[in-house]
């Protein structure tokens, strides 16, 4: 039964990614990757991976995926330029595809990779949050926190890319506010007074 | 029951899914993008595959790791597509070797 749910779940991952590469909407794409990381989420809740599955969904579907959008329908993409070329390395890709495949599967199918008989199941009575928990904040303290550092220079790098001055507009430049001075701002100038009108 | 060698397997295909693609859209680099999470994808499910066979934690604590680094390309992946975009009017990856002599 489990073994079903597995292939069932496999085969959606894999159409959905042969989807992904090949569909002529880059949107419908984006949804084929959505769809084919949810599979994936489910596939890892069978390896007993539960954090990580559930981190999938809520990280890549709900904040990676969304940008993947929100960069989708701000950029104003011709889909039809985009298509050049598909035919043309359509052999190529695929062979190489098949090669790669075929080379995989060799090592796969000849290394007899069972390293035991049966899989040993994770002990019932800790959960796998527990069990992420208790290693990640001990024993792998410092790749994370370099994986916050990792995050932070990648906010950065985010927004200094996108950051950019439209000459011609006119914003609130706060630092120069509160530099500036009275003689630069208020002039007195002597000068006669007018008559008055009668 | 599963066996270790459907992991691999499973992430062996769609690795190859993710290279394919990388030659197949090589006009739109927003694609590009998504076959580099595609092979990310299977690698992590490998990553699981042995988590779970070996009983070893290890290997889950690695994936998580590597969703943060592939949050990460991905931000500034698409944060260079979108200067890209803003200075040539395309996100065709061609357009990005305009600078060479």
């Amino acid at each position: 039964m489990l073994q079903i749910i597995f292939y069932v779940f496999a085969a959606i991952l894999l159409f959905s990614a042969v989807m992904v590469i090949s569909v002529k909407n880059p949107v419908h794409a984006a949804m084929f990757l959505v769809l084919s990381f949810f599979s994936a989420a489910a596939i890892w809740l069978l390896g007993g991976a539960e954090f990580l599955g559930i981190a999938l969904v809520l990280v890549y579907v709900g904040a990676v995926m969304v940008l993947f959008l929100f960069v989708l329908m701000m950029l104003d993409i011709n889909t039809d330029i985009m298509r050049q070329g598909f035919a043309r390395y359509l052999p190529l890709g695929a062979a190489i595809g098949v090669v790669m495949v075929v080379q995989m599967l060799l090592v796969i199918g000849a290394a007899q990779i069972t390293p035991e008989a049966g899989a040993v199941v994770a002990d019932p009575d800790v959960n796998n949050i527990k069990m992420i928990g208790q290693v990640l904040y001990t024993v792998y303290v410092y790749p994370f926190e370099l994986a916050a550092v990792v995050l932070l220079v990648a906010i950065i790098a985010a927004i200094m890319l996108t950051l950019h001055k439209r000459p011609g507009t006119k914003r609130q430049d706060v630092g120069k506010q509160v530099r500036v001075r009275k003689d630069e701002r208020l002039k007195v100038i002597s000068m006669p007074a007018e008559k008055r009108e009668r | 029951m599963i066996e270790l060698s459907d992991y691999l397997y499973l992430g062996a295909l769609l690795f190859s899914l993710g290279v394919a693609g990388i030659f197949l859209n090589r006009k739109n680099a927003i694609v590009l993008l998504m076959s580099i999470e595609l092979i990310l994808l299977s690698v992590n499910i490998n990553f699981i595959g042995f988590s779970y066979y070996l009983n070893d934690i290890a290997g889950q604590v690695f994936v998580f790791f590597i969703l943060t680094v592939a949050a990460a390309e991905s931000a500034i992946g698409l944060a260079i597509l979108v200067v890209l975009f803003r200075n040539r009017g395309s996100i065709d990856v061609a357009d990005v070797s305009s600078m060479k002599g």
